[in-house]
């Protein structure tokens, strides 16, 4: 029983680490069961929807599921990002044209201090609310993994369509028009 | 003549700008290096250290800790503004709290491990080995001294050692 018992501890130690390694690559990795799932046509409910994120240039925290009931275009943005800047002036456009629709832009910020993104936001005439993600754990909920990005969410809380690049204002114009006609 | 010159300095001082109303105008002095705070963080976005990262969000994060540091900042002051920023996952050592643990318990905790177990095992592989040995010697002595191929190989001897 002796002889086994050195061989043993060392092969749980080695089967411990391997758990750990496992663990944290798994935790680490990015998250594409929403653009499976959209891809089949299916709309996963948002991920993090009762999560409190800060609105950007105050202290009062906002959920997406405060959004619930509305058409939400969520565009994950930082001030350090080129393709960011370059949509600024459509997403802004956008907003005006939803006003009439029960549909909201909201921007959250990716990795990005709060004065870069307060000074973005005033240069850009952004005008939609900006919610602050501060240490990238809610957009991580949604697969991003850089930006921009941005999903639309139906009004019953679902990812109902997804761009992980920088969007023009074609691929708005073709996606939600059919998510806008949907009634709650 | 004397009031007259005393009451002359003291509008003077007065109008003048104080050598103290310079100093809180200027900038304070710098309490920290920028080398020494970007050594000990990570840039969030590319999970690299901030050092040798080339991405938009490093300069973008190396150009706040330098306003930090123009404020007059110290490195934990700054470190942790950049938490409040960013996250803990922009310090290079994480905070010594829940699954991170792992980062200061594990490393010492195999190596004293690893030597608990040589210290165990090395002695027996130590003393395994010699009893082997001491039991092979013999039966091989025994074997090639076998009385008749002693005496032949003594016979053999003899004649080159004339």
């Amino acid at each position: 029983m002796r002889r086994f018992l050195i061989p043993g501890v060392a092969t749980a130690v080695a089967v411990a680490l391997l758990a750990l390694l496992a663990f944290g690559v798994s935790s680490q990795g990015s998250n594409s069961s929403i653009d499976a799932a959209v891809a089949k046509g299916t709309r996963p409910p948002a991920p993090d929807a009762n999560t409190p994120l800060p609105v950007l240039g105050s202290n009062q925290p906002q959920t997406l599921a405060d959004y619930r009931g509305k058409v939400v275009v969520l565009n994950v943005f930082a001030s350090w990002c080129g393709p960011c800047k370059a949509e600024a002036p459509i997403l802004d456009r956008e907003q005006h044209a939803l006003a009439g629709h029960n549909a909201t832009i909201v921007g959250v910020t990716y990795l990005d201090n709060s004065s870069d993104s307060e000074q973005f936001v005033r240069q850009e005439h952004i005008t939609y609310p900006v919610l602050r993600d501060v240490n990238g754990t809610f957009v991580r909920s949604f697969g991003t993994t850089g930006v921009p990005e941005t999903f639309v969410i139906d009004r019953q809380g679902r990812v109902a369509a997804l761009r992980r690049y920088q969007l023009d204002g074609s691929w708005l114009a073709q996606t939600l028009p059919p998510i806008l006609a949907q009634t709650s | 003549m004397r009031a007259r010159l005393l009451a002359l300095i003291t509008v003077a001082a007065v109008i003048s700008p104080a050598p103290a109303a310079y100093a809180m105008a200027a900038p304070p002095a710098p309490r920290a290096s920028f080398t020494d705070v970007e050594n000990d963080v990570m840039c969030v976005s590319c999970r690299e250290p901030l050092a040798v990262a080339q991405s938009p969000q490093a300069y973008a994060e190396r150009a706040y800790i330098h306003s930090l540091i123009a404020q007059g900042l110290t490195k934990p002051q700054i470190e942790q503004q950049l938490v409040a920023q960013y996250g803990p996952a922009v310090l290079g050592k994480p905070p010594a709290q829940g699954f991170n643990l792992t980062v200061y318990i594990l490393p010492p905790a195999i190596l004293v491990g690893g030597l608990i177990i040589l210290a165990v095992v090395l002695p027996r592989w130590r003393r395994r080995t010699r009893a082997e040995a001491a039991e092979a010697e013999p039966a091989v002595t025994a074997a090639a001294l076998h009385p008749s191929e002693a005496r032949r190989l003594e016979d053999e001897l003899s004649h080159w050692s004339g």
